[in-house]
Protein backbone atom coordinates (compact mmCIF):
# COMPACT_ATOMS: atom_id res chain seq x y z
CA UNK A 1 0.00 0.00 0.00
CA UNK A 2 1.52 3.51 -0.93
CA UNK A 3 0.51 6.67 0.99
CA UNK A 4 -0.93 7.86 -2.20
CA UNK A 5 -3.63 5.13 -1.85
CA UNK A 6 -3.71 5.00 2.20
CA UNK A 7 -4.81 8.74 1.54
CA UNK A 8 -7.81 7.90 -0.30
CA UNK A 9 -8.91 5.80 2.29
CA UNK A 10 -8.86 7.28 5.39
CA UNK A 11 -9.99 10.27 3.39
CA UNK A 12 -6.77 12.19 4.07
CA UNK A 13 -5.31 15.91 2.70
CA UNK A 14 -2.04 16.52 2.44
CA UNK A 15 -0.30 19.49 4.07
CA UNK A 16 3.23 18.81 2.44
CA UNK A 17 3.89 19.83 -0.94
CA UNK A 18 5.18 17.87 -3.71
CA UNK A 19 5.86 14.72 -1.97
CA UNK A 20 6.62 11.62 -3.14
CA UNK A 21 3.26 9.92 -2.07
CA UNK A 22 4.50 6.21 -3.76
CA UNK A 23 6.25 5.50 -1.21
CA UNK A 24 5.91 2.09 0.46
CA UNK A 25 3.72 1.78 4.31
CA UNK A 26 5.44 -1.02 5.87
CA UNK A 27 3.29 -0.71 8.93
CA UNK A 28 0.92 1.46 10.62
CA UNK A 29 1.49 3.14 14.08
CA UNK A 30 -0.43 5.24 16.88
CA UNK A 31 0.97 7.26 20.00
CA UNK A 32 1.39 10.35 20.81
CA UNK A 33 4.36 10.24 23.57
CA UNK A 34 7.09 11.08 21.56
CA UNK A 35 9.66 9.72 23.89
CA UNK A 36 7.91 6.04 23.77
CA UNK A 37 7.68 6.64 19.96
CA UNK A 38 11.81 7.75 19.46
CA UNK A 39 12.34 4.47 21.45
CA UNK A 40 9.58 1.90 19.16
CA UNK A 41 9.13 3.71 15.95
CA UNK A 42 9.93 1.62 13.11
CA UNK A 43 11.06 2.68 9.61
CA UNK A 44 8.27 3.00 6.61
CA UNK A 45 5.53 3.53 9.61
CA UNK A 46 2.42 5.44 8.95
CA UNK A 47 2.43 6.98 12.14
CA UNK A 48 -1.20 8.44 13.65
CA UNK A 49 -0.25 11.34 15.99
CA UNK A 50 -2.22 14.19 17.44
CA UNK A 51 0.95 15.96 18.16
CA UNK A 52 2.03 18.62 16.39
CA UNK A 53 5.39 19.84 17.06
CA UNK A 54 8.38 20.17 15.07
CA UNK A 55 9.96 16.98 17.20
CA UNK A 56 7.02 14.98 15.56
CA UNK A 57 8.74 15.50 11.87
CA UNK A 58 12.44 15.25 14.07
CA UNK A 59 11.15 11.64 15.11
CA UNK A 60 9.59 10.59 11.96
CA UNK A 61 12.84 11.12 10.21
CA UNK A 62 14.97 9.55 12.62
CA UNK A 63 13.02 6.57 11.64
CA UNK A 64 12.33 6.93 8.05
CA UNK A 65 8.63 6.68 8.93
CA UNK A 66 6.65 6.60 5.47
CA UNK A 67 4.18 9.32 6.62
CA UNK A 68 2.82 11.25 9.14
CA UNK A 69 -0.99 11.44 9.66
CA UNK A 70 -2.76 14.19 11.64
CA UNK A 71 -6.22 13.02 13.05
CA UNK A 72 -9.69 14.60 13.08
CA UNK A 73 -8.86 17.81 10.58
CA UNK A 74 -5.72 18.95 12.91
CA UNK A 75 -3.98 21.24 10.88
CA UNK A 76 0.40 21.59 11.22
CA UNK A 77 2.10 25.25 12.07
CA UNK A 78 4.34 26.21 8.63
CA UNK A 79 7.35 25.78 9.96
CA UNK A 80 7.48 22.20 10.68
CA UNK A 81 5.54 21.21 7.13
CA UNK A 82 8.73 22.84 5.66
CA UNK A 83 11.29 20.68 7.86
CA UNK A 84 8.74 17.62 6.79
CA UNK A 85 9.35 18.38 3.15
CA UNK A 86 13.12 18.92 3.80
CA UNK A 87 13.23 15.67 5.29
CA UNK A 88 10.80 13.82 3.17
CA UNK A 89 7.83 12.96 5.47
CA UNK A 90 4.61 13.47 3.94
CA UNK A 91 2.21 14.98 6.75
CA UNK A 92 -1.76 14.29 5.96
CA UNK A 93 -4.66 15.71 7.44
CA UNK A 94 -7.55 13.39 8.36
CA UNK A 95 -11.47 14.08 9.39
CA UNK A 96 -11.07 10.83 10.87
CA UNK A 97 -10.66 9.34 14.31
CA UNK A 98 -7.13 7.80 15.27
CA UNK A 99 -9.16 5.13 16.34
CA UNK A 100 -11.13 4.90 12.74
CA UNK A 101 -8.19 5.66 10.90
CA UNK A 102 -6.29 2.36 12.34
CA UNK A 103 -9.13 0.71 11.87
CA UNK A 104 -9.17 1.54 7.93
CA UNK A 105 -5.46 1.01 7.77
CA UNK A 106 -5.37 -2.61 9.39
CA UNK A 107 -8.63 -3.93 7.14
CA UNK A 108 -6.61 -2.95 4.59
CA UNK A 109 -3.90 -5.06 5.50
CA UNK A 110 -1.32 -2.78 6.99
CA UNK A 111 0.19 -4.45 9.75
CA UNK A 112 1.73 -3.66 13.43
CA UNK A 113 5.21 -3.12 13.19
CA UNK A 114 7.65 -6.39 13.49
CA UNK A 115 8.53 -6.85 16.91
CA UNK B 1 25.00 34.80 47.78
CA UNK B 2 24.17 30.72 48.10
CA UNK B 3 20.00 30.59 48.95
CA UNK B 4 18.51 27.28 50.24
CA UNK B 5 15.41 27.37 47.51
CA UNK B 6 12.14 26.06 46.58
CA UNK B 7 10.99 27.40 42.80
CA UNK B 8 8.12 24.97 42.40
CA UNK B 9 5.67 24.96 45.10
CA UNK B 10 1.71 25.17 43.86
CA UNK B 11 -1.35 27.13 46.40
CA UNK B 12 -4.77 26.09 47.18
CA UNK B 13 -5.31 27.92 43.96
CA UNK B 14 -3.91 24.95 41.96
CA UNK B 15 -7.18 22.15 42.10
CA UNK B 16 -4.81 19.41 42.96
CA UNK B 17 -3.26 21.14 45.83
CA UNK B 18 -4.08 20.88 49.62
CA UNK B 19 -6.13 24.04 50.53
CA UNK B 20 -3.62 24.83 53.22
CA UNK B 21 -1.23 25.57 50.72
CA UNK B 22 -2.07 29.18 52.01
CA UNK B 23 0.28 32.29 51.68
CA UNK B 24 0.84 32.15 54.87
CA UNK B 25 1.43 28.38 55.36
CA UNK B 26 3.89 28.27 52.69
CA UNK B 27 5.77 30.98 52.94
CA UNK B 28 5.84 29.76 57.06
CA UNK B 29 6.97 25.95 55.93
CA UNK B 30 9.64 27.51 53.46
CA UNK B 31 10.79 29.71 56.60
CA UNK B 32 11.33 26.95 59.29
CA UNK B 33 12.74 24.70 56.95
CA UNK B 34 15.43 27.34 56.10
CA UNK B 35 14.97 28.01 52.58
CA UNK B 36 15.79 31.46 51.55
CA UNK B 37 13.96 31.82 48.05
CA UNK B 38 10.66 30.75 47.04
CA UNK B 39 8.52 30.68 43.94
CA UNK B 40 5.17 30.10 43.97
CA UNK B 41 3.74 28.22 40.57
CA UNK B 42 0.18 27.53 40.23
CA UNK B 43 -0.69 26.06 37.23
CA UNK B 44 -1.76 28.61 34.50
CA UNK B 45 -2.18 31.26 36.98
CA UNK B 46 -1.11 34.31 39.18
CA UNK B 47 -3.83 35.28 40.72
CA UNK B 48 -2.12 34.38 44.47
CA UNK B 49 1.23 35.60 43.50
CA UNK B 50 0.49 39.25 45.44
CA UNK B 51 -0.36 37.60 48.28
CA UNK B 52 2.39 35.21 48.71
CA UNK B 53 4.64 38.17 47.55
CA UNK B 54 3.76 39.80 50.72
CA UNK B 55 3.74 36.96 52.83
CA UNK B 56 7.00 35.67 51.29
CA UNK B 57 8.51 39.56 52.66
CA UNK B 58 6.99 38.69 55.80
CA UNK B 59 9.16 36.10 56.48
CA UNK B 60 12.04 37.41 54.56
CA UNK B 61 12.00 34.91 51.68
CA UNK B 62 13.42 36.18 48.30
CA UNK B 63 10.36 35.45 45.76
CA UNK B 64 10.27 34.99 42.65
CA UNK B 65 7.28 34.94 40.83
CA UNK B 66 5.86 32.20 38.73
CA UNK B 67 3.34 29.83 36.77
CA UNK B 68 3.39 26.34 36.12
CA UNK B 69 2.34 26.89 31.89
CA UNK B 70 0.64 23.60 30.14
CA UNK B 71 1.47 23.94 26.99
CA UNK B 72 -0.72 22.12 23.73
CA UNK B 73 1.46 19.43 24.28
CA UNK B 74 0.96 18.87 27.67
CA UNK B 75 4.36 20.00 28.55
CA UNK B 76 4.39 21.13 32.05
CA UNK B 77 6.31 24.38 31.32
CA UNK B 78 7.77 26.55 34.98
CA UNK B 79 7.83 30.10 33.89
CA UNK B 80 9.82 33.08 36.15
CA UNK B 81 8.99 36.71 36.01
CA UNK B 82 11.04 39.78 37.34
CA UNK B 83 8.10 41.10 38.43
CA UNK B 84 5.06 40.63 39.64
CA UNK B 85 2.80 42.78 37.02
CA UNK B 86 4.82 40.43 34.23
CA UNK B 87 3.18 37.58 35.64
CA UNK B 88 0.33 38.75 36.16
CA UNK B 89 0.34 39.83 32.45
CA UNK B 90 1.16 36.41 31.63
CA UNK B 91 -1.70 34.53 33.87
CA UNK B 92 -4.35 36.90 31.77
CA UNK B 93 -2.85 35.38 28.87
CA UNK B 94 -3.47 32.46 30.25
CA UNK B 95 -7.14 32.82 30.71
CA UNK B 96 -7.44 33.60 27.00
CA UNK B 97 -5.59 30.60 26.39
CA UNK B 98 -7.47 28.15 28.56
CA UNK B 99 -10.30 25.73 27.16
CA UNK B 100 -13.46 26.48 28.01
CA UNK B 101 -14.05 24.73 30.92
CA UNK B 102 -15.48 25.85 34.30
CA UNK B 103 -13.93 23.91 37.42
CA UNK B 104 -15.92 21.48 39.08
CA UNK B 105 -14.39 22.07 42.85
CA UNK B 106 -16.17 18.42 43.54
CA UNK B 107 -14.10 16.46 41.04
CA UNK B 108 -10.57 18.13 40.60
CA UNK B 109 -10.72 20.52 43.29
CA UNK B 110 -11.12 24.11 44.99
CA UNK B 111 -9.43 27.05 43.06
CA UNK B 112 -8.81 29.17 46.29
CA UNK B 113 -7.40 33.38 45.41
CA UNK B 114 -6.06 34.36 48.90
CA UNK B 115 -4.79 37.90 50.24
CA UNK B 116 -1.80 37.82 52.39
CA UNK B 117 -3.74 37.66 55.46
CA UNK B 118 -4.51 33.93 54.45
CA UNK B 119 -8.35 34.84 53.59
CA UNK B 120 -9.97 33.66 50.99
CA UNK B 121 -10.88 36.64 48.46
CA UNK B 122 -12.34 34.91 45.57
CA UNK B 123 -12.55 31.63 43.72
CA UNK B 124 -10.98 31.24 39.92
CA UNK B 125 -13.93 29.68 37.82
CA UNK B 126 -12.08 28.88 34.87
CA UNK B 127 -10.38 24.98 35.11
CA UNK B 128 -6.66 25.94 35.24
CA UNK B 129 -5.52 22.58 34.80
CA UNK B 130 -6.14 22.03 31.51
CA UNK B 131 -3.61 22.34 28.28
CA UNK B 132 -3.12 26.60 27.06
CA UNK B 133 -3.95 26.55 23.11
CA UNK B 134 0.01 27.37 22.68
CA UNK B 135 2.66 24.92 21.16
CA UNK B 136 5.87 24.70 23.82
CA UNK B 137 7.93 26.83 21.64
CA UNK B 138 5.17 30.02 21.29
CA UNK B 139 4.99 29.97 25.08
CA UNK B 140 8.59 30.17 25.32
CA UNK B 141 8.63 33.19 23.08
CA UNK B 142 5.60 34.75 24.87
CA UNK B 143 7.77 33.95 28.22
CA UNK B 144 10.75 35.34 27.12
CA UNK B 145 8.85 38.53 25.67
CA UNK B 146 7.63 39.66 29.03
CA UNK B 147 10.93 39.47 30.68
CA UNK B 148 10.94 35.75 32.07
CA UNK B 149 12.92 32.58 32.17
CA UNK B 150 11.05 29.27 30.75
CA UNK B 151 12.64 26.24 32.58
CA UNK B 152 10.80 22.90 31.70
CA UNK B 153 9.22 21.28 34.71
CA UNK B 154 10.65 17.88 35.58
CA UNK B 155 11.38 16.92 32.52
CA UNK B 156 12.08 13.10 32.35
CA UNK B 157 8.71 12.50 34.17
CA UNK B 158 4.88 12.53 33.20
CA UNK B 159 3.84 15.74 31.09
CA UNK B 160 7.81 16.72 31.16
CA UNK B 161 9.54 18.22 27.97
CA UNK B 162 11.63 14.65 27.29
CA UNK B 163 8.91 12.73 28.14
CA UNK B 164 6.43 14.67 25.87
CA UNK B 165 8.36 15.71 22.82
CA UNK B 166 11.70 13.08 22.94
CA UNK B 167 13.71 15.85 23.68
CA UNK B 168 14.10 19.48 24.24
CA UNK B 169 13.73 21.44 21.29
CA UNK B 170 17.22 22.90 19.88
CA UNK B 171 15.83 25.90 18.24
CA UNK B 172 14.04 27.12 21.65
CA UNK B 173 17.21 27.43 23.45
CA UNK B 174 16.29 26.21 26.74
CA UNK B 175 19.24 27.04 29.50
CA UNK B 176 17.82 26.05 32.71
CA UNK B 177 15.58 22.72 33.15
CA UNK B 178 14.23 21.38 36.79
CA UNK B 179 14.95 17.53 37.31
CA UNK B 180 13.56 15.53 40.25
CA UNK B 181 15.67 13.62 42.50
CA UNK B 182 17.42 10.42 40.88
CA UNK B 183 16.70 11.25 37.57
CA UNK B 184 19.17 11.79 34.99
CA UNK B 185 21.00 15.56 34.99
CA UNK B 186 21.95 16.57 30.90
CA UNK B 187 24.79 18.21 30.27
CA UNK B 188 24.91 21.98 29.63
CA UNK B 189 22.03 23.44 31.55
CA UNK B 190 20.88 24.72 35.00
CA UNK B 191 19.25 22.68 36.58
CA UNK B 192 16.93 23.05 39.43
CA UNK B 193 15.92 20.36 42.23
CA UNK B 194 12.46 21.47 43.11
CA UNK B 195 9.85 20.07 44.80
CA UNK B 196 6.76 20.46 43.19
CA UNK B 197 4.92 20.51 46.62
CA UNK B 198 1.09 19.95 46.48
CA UNK B 199 1.38 19.90 50.46
CA UNK B 200 3.05 21.36 53.28
CA UNK B 201 5.32 18.63 53.89
CA UNK B 202 6.41 18.03 50.68
CA UNK B 203 8.20 21.84 50.56
CA UNK B 204 11.67 21.22 50.39
CA UNK B 205 14.12 20.77 52.75
CA UNK B 206 17.12 23.44 52.58
CA UNK B 207 19.63 20.62 50.18
CA UNK B 208 19.77 22.52 46.81
CA UNK B 209 21.50 25.89 46.63
CA UNK B 210 21.26 28.60 43.29
CA UNK B 211 23.43 32.01 43.73
CA UNK B 212 22.10 35.25 43.77
CA UNK B 213 20.75 37.96 45.96
CA UNK B 214 17.38 39.78 44.32
CA UNK B 215 14.52 38.22 41.58
CA UNK B 216 16.80 39.64 38.56
CA UNK B 217 19.39 37.37 40.17
CA UNK B 218 18.40 34.32 40.09
CA UNK B 219 16.82 34.99 36.61
CA UNK B 220 20.19 36.15 34.91
CA UNK B 221 21.70 33.09 36.58
CA UNK B 222 19.06 30.44 34.53
CA UNK B 223 18.93 32.18 32.03
CA UNK B 224 23.39 31.80 31.56
CA UNK B 225 23.64 27.95 31.08
CA UNK B 226 27.12 26.69 31.29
Amino acid sequence: MTVKRLMDRIEAEELTNDMNLDRKIASGYVCDLLSWVMARGQEGSAWVTVQTHMNVVAVASLHEMACIILPEHIQMEDAPLRKAEEEGIPVLSSPLSAFEICGRMAAAGIPAPDR
Amino acid sequence: MSLYYDLHIHSCLSPCAAEDMTPGNICGMAHIKGLQAIAVTDHNSARNLRACCESARHFDLLFLPGIELCTREEVHLLSYFPTLEAAEEMGRRCLELLPPMKNRPDFFGAQIVMNAQDEEIAREDALLIGALSIGFSEACALVRSLGGVPVPAHIHRMNGAIQMLGFLPPEDAITAVEVKEGDFVPEGYRVLRSSDAHQLSDISEPLYTLQGSTAADILDYLKRNH
